[in-house]
């Protein structure tokens, strides 16, 4: 899955600008920058939520916006942040709607439909929860729910937006646990957009920075994320150590850093 | 993996060996549309027995399916006065209802019902300002204008909450507008009406199954079966609605497109009451709240369970316009009114807690 010179707007404001990115298949790859970089709008313009100004989304080289929707339905799994459902309506046929893309206008339930609902609802230890309404479940089983209905899906690629924000750190670890289980095990595609950096670093095999719609970083975390990097782009100054137990980065920011005048958001951090 | 017990799914699954078709409902269905259909049954003997002239329930049986009876009036008063009028006002019910769900499913809110669409104002507006201007009114075209001002109000709706895709925000704010402008002109219509087509007017806006014939029985039951069947292959589709555009489109919906169909089917449905039978206010608004309670959420089941309430609630409200000034009679819109209001309050109030 890649872009091509991707324009997206909202009305006229443009946010993202002229970026080519391409992701890797069977990679965990984390979109990441500060508030209003345009990286939620660049994961809408993925999913096809929305509109591309100019340039394309190509997936195994088709434009996504030429494919029909149904068939891109069946590649694409898309969370975004912050769903809702309607009260009263229970875990399984949460999931059960994942389904959607693969069923008929007169076929609307099939015994495989049955099946792959409940492996969803098992490879996110939802079992116990299944008869369950959503509304009675914590933020983190919530979430796990709402992954579960994307893998009832059966894609390939998942894209999720900011799946852990406003869950406790428990929550968080279970959900980003999973993301990562479905990513060795299955060998999906997935792309996040995440707000922790750290928890970046530690679960993503690669990790893109934006900034005013565009990318300023790209490359593996342990590569991307630097002193210079948070300072220019997150105006922080920070400390970055390694992580004893996974290996992996981990900032530890003390202050905000004052811009300098010569840093101006890209500074040759790409790959 | 786990390998725990699954618990039992909350729905049935249906897939008839001799249809290319399958679907699930919710497990609930088949015991609560047994028990509708019961009480309906119940109720529609009831209310056809009851009236200045009573007869027995036994006859009314009787009667209803040719048999010989005691009295010979029962046959015409059962199959020519009563019949026509509660079999009307129960498949007005059906269709209202119907169309409730389907604009509640789209828009994500409870709250709305088919006046949301400008059924009612389009329809009232085009039949008060017909009896207002022309000179000679014609009480033969009312239902086509009726049928005319409601759909046109619908378009005019839909077009205006158009902005490269119409969102339910935009859908609901301009149909409450629009709505309010509608009430508006009918006042000033009325306001310049004589007192003969005043009446007239009124009589027409709040809604009565009064006089009904078999010829509009048989057009609404028409109506029904080719509508309500394409209501329910549309179920999968309000459910997606329900979660939001942006998964209704990533699950594969291709949104506006549906939203189109489910708008026009729920227009349609109101629309074709309001030519039989007037505006008849909040059974389209109650009865979806009521099966919601009944089935959850899913709308496989919610739009069967729906259907049969609010044909119930309207036969209901039906007997109990004929019976609360026996042996005068309520309009049904004012019945409705009168049951569905304190509803609405209840749950505003409910909310605001």
């Amino acid at each position: 899955m890649e872009t091509k010179n991707l324009s997206l707007a909202y009305d006229r404001e443009t946010i993202i600008q002229q970026l080519s990115l391409s992701i890797v298949t069977g990679e965990i790859t984390t979109l990441v920058g500060p508030n209003g970089c345009g990286k939620s709008t660049l994961l809408r313009g993925l999913a096809r939520l929305l509109k591309p100004k100019a340039g394309e989304v190509l997936l195994d080289g088709k434009a996504i916006h030429a494919l029909p929707t149904k068939q891109l339905a069946k590649q694409l799994g898309i969370l975004p942040q912050g769903p809702t459902a309607p009260e009263g309506l229970t875990v399984y046929e949460l999931v059960a709607q994942g389904r959607y893309p693969h069923q008929g206008f007169f076929q609307q339930w099939s015994p495989e439909d049955e099946e792959t609902t409940r492996e969803a609802i098992a490879i996110t230890n939802m079992v116990e929860l299944a008869d369950r309404p959503l509304d009675t479940l914590s933020g983190g089983q919530r979430q796990r729910a709402w992954i579960a209905m994307t893998l009832a899906q059966k894609t390939p690629i998942l894209l999720l937006d900011e799946p852990t924000t406003f869950l406790d750190i428990g929550y968080q670890l279970e959900v980003m646990e999973l993301i990562e289980r479905l990513n060795r095990e299955r060998q999906m595609t997935i792309l996040l957009v995440l707000h922790d950096l750290n928890q970046a670093a530690r679960y993503s095999q690669r990790m893109v920075v934006l900034n005013q719609g565009r990318i300023v970083a790209d490359g593996t975390p342990g590569a991307v994320l630097t002193k210079e990097l948070l300072a220019n782009v997150f105006k922080v100054q920070a400390n970055i150590v390694i992580d004893p137990d996974s290996g992996s980065p981990v900032c530890l920011p003390y202050r905000t850093a004052v811009p300098t005048p010569h840093s101006n958001g890209a500074n040759g951090h790409k790959k | 993996m786990q390998t725990n017990e699954f618990p039992k799914p909350n729905w049935i699954a249906l897939r008839p060996r001799f249809l290319p078709f399958s679907a699930r409902v919710d497990r609930r269905v088949p015991a609560v549309f047994l028990v509708l259909c019961a009480v309906l049954l119940l109720v529609l003997v009831l209310s056809v027995s009851y009236g200045a002239y009573k007869i027995a329930l036994l006859d009314v049986l009787r009667a209803a399916v040719g048999l010989e009876t005691s009295d010979p009036n029962h046959a015409l008063v059962v199959r020519s006065f009563r019949l026509p009028r509660i079999l009307l006002a129960l498949l007005i019910g059906m269709a209202l209802a119907a169309s409730g769900a389907i604009i509640q499913g789209l828009t994500r809110n409870d709250l709305a019902d088919p006046g949301l669409l400008g059924i009612n104002s389009g329809a009232g507006v085009a039949v008060v300002g017909y009896i207002t201007f022309a000179a000679m009114p014609n009480d033969a075209l009312l239902p086509w204008l009726a049928l005319a001002g409601a759909l046109g109000a619908s378009a005019v709706i839909y077009l205006l909450a158009w902005k490269g895709g119409v969102s339910s925000l935009r859908l609901i704010l301009v149909g409450v507008g629009l709505a309010s402008l509608g009430g508006a002109l009918i006042s000033y219509f009325i306001t310049r009406l004589t007192l003969e087509n005043a009446q007239r007017a009124y009589a027409w806006l709040t809604g009565s199954v009064y006089a009904s014939t078999w010829p509009e029985v048989r057009l609404m039951a028409l109506w029904l079966l080719v509508l309500l069947p394409l209501a329910f292959l549309f179920a999968r589709q309000l459910n997606l609605f329900n979660l939001g555009d942006d998964i209704a489109t990533s699950l594969g919906t291709r949104v506006e497109q549906h939203r189109l169909t489910l708008i026009a089917l729920s227009a349609a449905l109101a629309a074709i009451t309001v030519t039989v039978a007037g505006t008849i206010a909040f059974v389209g608004f109650v009865a979806p709240h009521i099966a919601r309670r009944l089935v959850g959420p899913t709308h496989e089941g919610l739009l069967i369970s729906t259907v049969f309430v609010g044909g119930l609630l309207l036969v209901v409200a039906d007997l109990v316009a004929r019976w609360v000034i026996a042996p005068g009679e309520l309009p049904l819109g004012v019945t409705t009114a009168v049951i569905g209001a304190p509803y609405f309050a209840y749950l505003l109030y409910k909310r605001g807690r």
